[in-house]
């Protein structure tokens, strides 16, 4: 199994901003834990179907109607910042 | 009635229903047991008197007017703090959510609301779920009534430690690799962890989606009975919701006597056991035998990977299910951030804590491209052999025995590496992996003192069986009686 773990690439993938001490931190202890993972390999999965669920539910369809939603106010309660029904966030584009 | 604390719902209930008490009554003794105990236990992350009393006084109504809701009516019921209700704080013990307030109610919230209890404060636990101790809480760790320098397990430590400490009369806690059942062992009650699917996740604080179950902490087997009554049962808004009918489980409780074949997986009595934990549960399979069960040893083949396989594929979901926090639509903000992107790297830098960021990397690193096969899909293979393992022992026996934790309650601060925190779910994991019900239940203390718990673990859906089989033990024996001195 691969085991490098180029934690600046990783933090970047997960929009994470590390400071130096928890990237040598993070690294070393992911590190073990990828280290006790590594003993998967020795498993034989040839022909095994993978589980994403324990009991698989396939096509669950409802009816489509419309049903009342979050006011719009209930909605924006929780925003860190908001104006006009909308929340505020800083320039996308330039 | 100063004892009404520690008394289970069936037995509140029926003080309740004879009129011997009231439900602001007991509200008020939980409140009053809540303030005397919280600066010691600090099991809570924040609760409202006014709230719970203003509902009490409704179950109270209700009853004079011959329209009581049934044995949850007029019962404080405390949730973690994963759990949505609406107008409360739902903070999953996260800087990230130090001040959301939810919207809207979660399925279970919904439905004890219409069974009338009383919904009471929001309990403590790991920071989104994530641990084994409830350290990881951004607002502080939980002590364990039977000795507050000592952890009540996690995630749900917050919902085991309020119930044994007499803060509620029943909580509800959620499941991901052993978080309700492992501080029900840790703390001395009742815990279960129903089938995947049994009962709607929607309005809980999603960790890993397809291993989380909501579940209850009681001080008895037929009051998780009553309480999984209440909260089971088909959803659409949860697409992974199970369809079919409930049974009446407290009904079940009094018809099914066994006797059962027990397996007893070899692979969960090794290494690392400690022996006062092995001991406890060698007598509790010793009573079975004597109750006329048939005991079969069975393997588990594929135990020693469920750590591994769990860690994979928890911290894969994780990863996903918490991009959501980016500071933009709620949760924490950063006020430094100079444009959109960095916006989000300093929030959730902001925001989340230590073990949630190693769970974010660990789970982006194994989705990440060029790892995805070796790790994700590799891990969901092995999930297929661990759960097919289960599947293969149901062939032979009704449930099997294990016991909950290896260890009991260790000191707060103790385990600071995070790999040896992890081994604490090992006989835990693998339930949720295969998707199955499981349920701690008191068997013993250890000479110092500390709950010991037993694990069954039944057949997918067949909750009816578990509990039968747990109540069998627990009928027969008190340690779900003792209370701890605080």
């Amino acid at each position: 199994m691969p085991q490098e773990l180029n934690i600046d690439h990783v933090a970047k993938l997960a929009r994470i901003a590390l400071t130096a001490e928890e990237k040598t931190r993070f690294a070393q202890q992911v590190g073990d834990v990828l280290h006790h993972i590594e003993q998967l390999s020795k498993v034989d999965v040839s022909g095994v179907e993978p589980t994403a669920h324990a009991f698989a539910v396939y096509n669950v369809w409802q009816e489509d109607v419309a049903q009342p939603g979050l006011p719009v106010d209930a909605a924006l309660r929780n925003a860190p910042a908001q104006r006009e029904n909308m929340v505020v966030v800083p320039k996308v584009v330039e | 009635m100063s004892d009404v604390i520690f008394q289970p719902i069936t037995e509140v209930a029926d003080a309740l229903a004879s009129r011997r008490l009231s439900a602001t009554e007991l509200m008020r003794a939980v409140i009053a047991r809540t303030k005397a105990v919280e600066p010691r236990v600090h099991a809570f992350n924040s609760f409202e008197e006014a709230d719970a009393l203003a509902h009490s006084a409704a179950s109270d109504a209700r009853r004079d007017a011959g329209q009581s809701r049934g044995p949850l009516d007029g019962i404080p019921i405390a949730l973690k703090d994963v759990i949505a209700v609406t107008g409360q704080p739902l903070t999953a013990s996260s800087k990230m959510l130090a001040n959301f307030v939810s919207p809207y109610d979660a399925t279970v919230t919904t439905k004890l609301k219409q069974a009338g209890a009383v919904l009471w404060g929001r309990l403590n636990c790991d920071e989104f779920a994530m641990g084994s101790s409830t350290e990881n809480s951004a607002f502080g760790p939980t002590g364990n009534p039977w000795d507050v320098t000592r952890v009540p397990g996690g995630s749900s430590g917050g919902s085991g430690a309020a119930l044994a400490a007499g803060e509620a009369i029943a909580t509800l806690g959620s499941d991901t690799g052993g978080s309700i059942r492992q501080p029900a062992a840790l703390c001395g009650v009742v815990g279960l962890k129903p089938t995947y699917g049994l009962v709607s996740r929607y309005g809980l604080i999603a960790y890993a989606s397809s291993l989380d179950q909501i579940g209850p902490f009681a001080r008895t087997v037929e009051d998780a009975a009553i309480v999984l009554q209440a909260i089971a049962g088909h959803d659409e808004r949860d697409s992974t919701s199970y369809r079919a009918d409930i049974p009446d489980y407290r009904a079940e409780l009094k018809t099914r006597r066994g006797p059962w074949k027990l397996g007893i997986p070899k692979e969960y009595f090794g290494e690392g056991l400690d022996p006062e934990i092995a001991a406890a549960v060698e007598q509790a399979i010793a009573f079975y035998k004597q109750q006329g069960c048939e005991i079969r040893e069975v393997s588990l083949p594929h135990t020693q990977y469920c750590l591994d396989t769990y860690y994979i594929i928890a911290t894969a979901e994780a990863s996903s299910n918490l991009a959501r926090f980016d500071g933009i639509r709620y949760g924490h903000r950063s006020a430094n951030a100079t444009d959109v992107v960095d916006l989000y790297f300093k929030s959730r830098a902001e925001g989340f804590g230590a073990e949630v960021k190693r769970r974010i990397i660990l789970g982006t690193y194994v989705l990440s491209s060029g790892y995805y096969d070796a790790y994700y899909v590799r891990a969901q293979k092995v999930r297929t052999l661990i759960r097919q393992d289960f599947l293969n022992a149901y062939k032979e026996v009704d449930a099997l025995l294990t016991p909950t934790s290896p260890i009991p309650a260790f000191k707060i601060g103790e385990k600071s590496d995070p790999l040896a925190m992890y081994l604490c779910d090992i006989y835990t994991i693998g339930v949720n992996l295969a998707g199955l019900p499981g349920i701690s239940v008191p068997c013993g203390f250890t000479t110092s003192g500390l709950p010991i718990g037993l694990q069954l673990i039944g057949q997918p859906f067949q909750e009816a069986n578990l509990l039968a089989i747990a109540q069998t033990y627990e009928r027969a024996h008190d340690w779900h009686r003792r209370t701890p001195k605080l």
